[in-house]
């Protein structure tokens, strides 16, 4: 293959045909165009004419130019022309391809792969051996490296996936440098972000053999894991390169109320131009910051673009309630004052009775020193724990002294209670202030440590119980229980069984106390857990992420012990994820907080590539089809230059271009046809009917509006045109008195525009007749398909009250005298506006005095066209009811009923004024 | 044995096509004719004939049987009833039926040679409506009067072989004082068609010259490099820029037509240029009148 630029050609020396254009040149310019043989007669009077010019028509320069561009790009074309070649390799020997299969590769995953895939296939073709090496996830390397024929390769390829954790160049260097005898090219496909040991390791891989780095162009954009801060969610975007200004979308997501989950937040975020990294805030409620499962960037599939959120993010609800305080005032020895400091900077606290804060949703609720309760607060209590709350309760003087639940089980307590409690080295008793005793494996508080000054002097004591072992989960030295829990229903009870302030111990003193709380679930932590917060726990991943950053259910990993959670260091063996310990939940992200992302560093003299994107395009048929289409212009041309284009011809072409021109939207025929739609519509009266879409349908209502119009010419004044079919979205309705919708279910809801020209016309005097053509079988609008769509097209109409029609109504009486409005079928009701509520029937006269408006709309299903449908030869086209002469009187009832309606539309309630001849009459008389 | 019985089939089946052929251009003729109102037809002058012409005081010479005793008895002189003289006429066609008459510039348009039939025909008709005496140029028959003699010509012009590129009259002795229509393009050869016009006005025979020209002939719309040809192939001419004739063209053509109108001056014939695409109406009436004039 030849290179030209960015254009390669497989057969180049075909392009030595160029050369001969300009010859073609001149013998095409020295060649006349063929004559044109014609009949003609009158050949006679042109013998012994005398051609004016002597020398022959000349081909024009631009016909010529024409032609040779043809020339020139079948030419071209036949070379075998190549947009964006790829540059063929043919080194020999064995070829390593690595690739990083970092998080930071995942975005264009798939990119990466289409280039091993011709690595590899390029290798194949040359007979080289290859091996693929992810270097997240490296294979045992012995002696040799796993070679093999590169076609084996192609389906691993398929199956390679991106890690969400970092690869380790190191371990893989030393993994070279122990192979026996190493001789290979290399290709590295690297995520282009700064890692230890990579120039190392390009190094290395440099002196075995040549190295060639292929590296994405784009910046690689992460997101650090947000904290809170002052009442808001900091989030920190990261990108590896300073470039130019780069926009970023960072959205919250996490479940809705219903569970459902949903995008809760977004923030469109700029990097500024030679920054980077920025941060994005949050300031979102209470309520949907504690939903927040996760943040992501929006468009990067990334492990690196998403982070989950944890405990961190979360400010439980906490209740505070202490029963009377009779020391008021005195802050220090108030039994919500160590409490209140050791939750306020991570939870939400709530202090007020216990039957309105329950009322908040709260995650804890904490009773220091509460005995007595009412049976509702208790009962409510109860059910909330059921629910899945956690109470925890402080004892006291006054929970010692109630001899509460000594006998039987207070379902809100976790153990039966000695009356009274204890004492041990105060002034008044024997021995010393008790010690902890180290928190036992199981315990909720295992691997804290206990400082050494934290005593007890005073504890309500348990009742000894099979159960009091195992809801004990702190003691004392002496054996007796310092914290019990139980569970109830979903949630738990916590007892501990000295006060929340100093008086019976200075555990609330201690930083222990905090710890404990937050153990408990009760308070969350600020910062990452340390290695101290999470030793002796084992947690168990619930949801993991891929290098992609999805998420998926990790039920079948083993839990991972708390030392190693809290290094963070995403590993094969701690992948990112959500890991929860009882209560607790903690989320390990590939992006630690304090990571920075930067650009790759190779040693000098290292060919980088970008990713090559741009595919080979092969042109061949492009010019070819130029060609073919430059050769037709030549023919067009000639063909006009000849004079063969003359006459009838022209004309032919002259109107299909004219055509082209025509079909160019918004041309102004179309005006013209609108405005000659209107003057059809406005010389006489016209019935309209609504365009379902529906072909036989519209036919049906054409040809019943058409049966109705013969009619109306028959018996009445009225003499209306052919009718006319209206399309909502672009008709003017204003020239109809009487539009017929029939209804199908399939009718498309017309859009806004065309509802709000619909309520002017219907404002304005229109009317429309509404036919589901379904006998109503369900009741108006309820029942059927057809019902149930007119009430969605109805929907947004402005529809007044409706009535079935009264006995007294004006279209009983407008032109013939009716009680029953039959179409072809002649059982349901037909709705009008209802009558004002005010009209009243004068004594003696037949009808209520109506004398005002039209009813917009009149609503039934008796398929009315069907019944008038008549063919222009005046057959009937529907069978009406049963047939037979029955049949033939109701379609005369329909027929009457349709002049009725035109009656009633285009006179109004003129009949109405009937009312008023008796006396009219009277007055003449006199 | 084989029978030439498929032979028979055949023939029936050109006579078919004929026949086909042949009542459609008779209606057409008649169809043209019926639009022109008939007039009187005499020749305005006594002399014997049917029809009533004048009454005239009987004077001596005349013979006791011509006195009109009716009129005579409605007065004391005597009155001789004369009738117009209707001595009918021969007309004789000449309607061109070579292969330049059957070119036509446009598909939409009929070729010049259907005009002249059925133009030719319909004067034709009208002609027999008056009791002419009618009979074609090539027909070695005497003229003769009557539909079927219309028929006879209606066929023969429908089943004329085209043989030459333009067709030239026939030299024919011309009845004395007849009348002849020409129907022609009359782009053939200008001297047979001056020698022919130039002995039938020596007997005294006058008429119409009708010159039918397709309107691409008087158009010329034509360009580029061209090799005109007559309908049989015979005359060529070729040309590199066709456009470049067109003014010599047109002179020429009207060169031709003023020569016509020249010669029919003359010799006291009548001449007019109709084209296709015109209606043939217009034409017919012309042609009409022209011969009124001529008798």
């Amino acid at each position: 293959m030849t290179l030209f630029g960015a254009i390669g050609f497989l057969a180049p020396t075909l392009l030595l045909a160029l050369l001969a254009l300009p010859i073609l040149w001149w013998l095409l310019r020295a060649v006349p165009p063929a004559a044109i043989k014609r009949r003609f007669p009158a050949v006679t009077l042109l013998l012994g004419l005398k051609d004016p010019e002597s020398t022959p028509d000349k081909t024009p320069w631009w016909l010529l130019l024409l032609r040779m561009l043809a020339l020139a790009a079948i030419i071209t074309g036949f070379a075998g022309p190549i947009l964006n070649p790829k540059e063929a390799r043919l080194a020999t020997g064995p070829l390593l391809i690595l690739t990083d299969a970092s998080w930071a590769s995942a975005p264009d995953w798939a990119r990466r792969q289409d280039k091993i895939d011709t690595l590899l296939q390029e290798a194949a073709r040359l007979g080289r051996p290859a091996v693929v090496i992810p270097l997240t996830n490296p294979p045992n390397i012995t002696a040799e490296l796993p070679w093999r024929g590169a076609r084996d390769w192609a389906e691993e390829v398929a199956g390679l996936a991106p890690n969400p954790w970092e690869p380790d160049y190191a371990a893989f260097t030393a993994t070279l440098n122990g192979l026996a005898n190493a001789d290979f090219e290399t290709v590295w496909l690297s995520d282009g972000l700064k890692r230890e040991g990579r120039a190392a390791l390009a190094e290395k891989l440099d002196k075995i053999g040549n190295l060639s780095v292929v590296q994405t162009v784009n910046a690689t954009l992460a997101i650090s894991p947000p904290l809170y801060r002052d009442g808001i969610i900091v989030a920190k975007l990261l990108r590896s390169r300073a470039g130019p200004e780069q926009s970023a979308t960072l959205v919250a997501i996490g479940p809705d109320p219903a569970g459902i989950e949903r995008k809760l937040a977004q923030i469109e975020a700029v990097f500024p131009a030679g920054s980077q990294e920025i941060e994005v805030e949050f300031d979102l409620p209470a309520e949907l910051r504690n939903r927040i499962r996760r943040f992501a960037i929006s468009g990067k599939r990334s492990a690196g673009a998403v982070s989950l959120a944890d405990d961190a993010l979360k400010r439980r609800k906490v209740v505070l309630f202490a029963g009377q305080n009779p020391r008021e005032g005195q802050e220090l020895v108030s039994s919500l004052h160590f409490l209140r400091k050791a939750l306020a900077p991570t939870a939400e606290l709530i202090e007020a009775p216990v039957r309105q804060s329950l009322l908040a949703d709260p995650d804890v609720v904490i009773l220091a020193d509460v005995a007595k309760m009412t049976s509702t607060e208790t009962e409510a209590l109860r059910k909330w724990v059921e629910a899945g709350g956690l109470l925890v309760r402080f004892a006291g003087p006054k929970l010692a002294a109630a001899s509460l639940s000594q006998i039987e089980d207070d379902p809100l307590l976790p153990v039966r209670l000695r009356a009274g409690g204890r004492n041990v080295g105060g002034a008044m008793s024997w021995g010393s202030p008790k010690l902890l005793q180290p928190f036992a494996k199981g315990s909720p508080f295992f691997g804290l440590t206990i400082p050494d000054d934290v005593s007890v002097t005073s504890q309500v004591i348990a009742q000894p119980d099979p159960f009091l072992a195992e809801r004990t989960i702190a003691s004392l030295q002496d054996g007796t229980p310092l914290v019990t829990r139980k569970d109830l229903g979903e949630g738990r009870v916590v007892l501990v069984h000295v006060t929340a302030n100093a008086e019976w111990s200075n555990l609330p003193l201690s930083g222990l106390f905090v710890q404990m709380l937050e153990r408990l679930a009760v308070s969350t932590r600020t910062a990452a857990p340390s290695k101290a917060d999470l030793a002796g726990q084992l947690w168990q991943p619930k949801q993991v992420m891929n290098g992609f950053g999805d998420l998926r259910s990790a039920d079948d990993l083993i839990a991972v012990e708390g030392e190693r959670l809290a290094g963070g260091n995403v590993a094969r063996d701690l992948p990112p994820g959500t890991y929860v310990n009882g209560d607790r939940e903690i989320a390990i992200n590939v992006i630690t907080p304090d990571r920075q992302l930067a650009a790759a560093v190779w040693p000098a003299g290292l060919t980088v590539s970008p990713m090559q994107t741009v595919a080979e395009k092969p042109l061949k048929a492009l010019l070819l089809a130029a060609a073919l289409i430059l050769l037709m212009v030549d023919l067009l041309a000639t063909m006009w230059l000849g004079g063969r284009l003359r006459g009838p011809r022209e004309g032919v072409i002259t109107s299909a271009l004219v055509a082209l021109f025509l079909l160019s939207p918004g041309f102004a025929p179309q005006a013209r046809a609108q405005d000659a739609r209107a003057l059809q519509a406005t010389a006489e009266t016209v019935l309209a009917y609504v365009k379902t879409g529906d072909a036989r349908l519209d036919a049906a209502s054409e040809a019943g509006l058409y049966g109705l119009s013969v009619t109306l010419t028959k018996r009445t004044a009225i003499e209306p045109n052919d009718p006319i079919a209206i399309d909502l979205e672009t008709d003017e309705l204003a020239f109809f008195p009487l539009i017929y919708w029939p209804i199908t279910e399939s009718q498309p809801i017309p859009s806004q525009e065309a509802y709000d020209r619909l309520n002017d016309y219907l404002r304005t005097g229109g009317m429309i007749l509404f036919d589901t053509r379904d006998a109503n079988l369900g009741g108006l609008g309820a029942g059927t398909p057809n019902g149930r769509r007119l009430q969605q097209l109805a929907a947004s109409l402005n529809i007044p009250a409706l009535e079935p029609i009264p006995s007294d109504h004006v279209l009983t009486r407008s032109f013939y005298l009716l009680q029953d409005f039959p179409g072809r079928y002649a059982r349901s009701d037909v709705w009008v506006e209802a009558a004002p509520a005010d009209a009243t029937r004068i004594e003696g006269m037949p009808f209520r005095n109506l004398n005002d408006g039209v009813s917009p709309v009149v609503i039934g299903g008796n398929d009315w066209a069907a019944a008038w449908a008549q063919s222009r030869d005046g057959q009937y086209l529907f069978p009406v009811g049963r047939g037979g002469y029955g049949g033939e009187r109701q379609r005369e009832l329909a027929y009457r009923f349709g002049v009725n309606l035109v009656m009633y539309v285009l006179t109004g309630n003129y009949k109405s004024d009937q009312v008023h001849v008796p006396a009219l009459l009277e007055r003449l008389g006199q | 044995m084989n029978t030439p019985a498929p032979q028979i089939p055949l023939m029936r089946l050109d006579a078919r096509q004929h026949a086909a052929l042949f009542p459609p251009l008779l209606a057409e003729a008649h169809r043209l004719a019926a639009s022109v109102v008939m007039g009187s037809h005499g020749r305005r002058q006594t002399g014997p004939g049917e029809e009533f012409w004048q009454f005239r005081s009987a004077m001596p010479g005349d013979a006791w049987r011509s006195i009109d005793w009716r009129r005579s008895a409605r007065s004391d002189a005597h009155y001789i009833r004369q009738l117009e003289w209707q001595a009918a006429q021969s007309v004789l066609f000449w309607i061109d039926g070579a292969q330049s008459m059957s070119f036509t510039g446009d598909k939409k348009r009929p070729a010049k040679g259907a005009r002249a039939n059925m133009l030719g025909l319909a004067i034709m008709i009208l002609l027999v409506k008056a009791g002419e005496r009618i009979g074609l140029l090539e027909d070695l028959d005497p003229p003769k009067s009557g539909e079927t003699q219309l028929d006879r010509i209606a066929a023969q012009l429908e089943s004329r072989a085209r043989a030459d590129d333009y067709g030239i009259p026939d030299q024919r002795i011309f009845p004395k004082d007849s009348r002849a229509v020409f129907v022609s393009d009359f782009l053939g050869d200008w001297a047979a068609i001056k020698d022919v016009l130039a002995r039938a006005s020596d007997r005294g025979v006058t008429g119409a010259l009708v010159q039918i020209l397709d309107p691409v002939e008087e158009a010329f719309p034509f360009d580029g490099r061209t090799e005109f040809q007559s309908m049989s192939g015979a005359i060529r001419f070729e040309t590199l820029r066709a456009r470049g004739l067109k003014a010599a063209y047109l002179d020429k053509l009207a060169a031709r037509k003023q020569a016509l109108a020249e010669i029919a001056a003359r010799t006291g014939w009548q001449y007019l240029c109709h084209h296709t695409d015109q209606a043939a109406q217009p034409a017919l009436m012309w042609l009409y009148s022209a011969l009124e004039k001529a008798r």
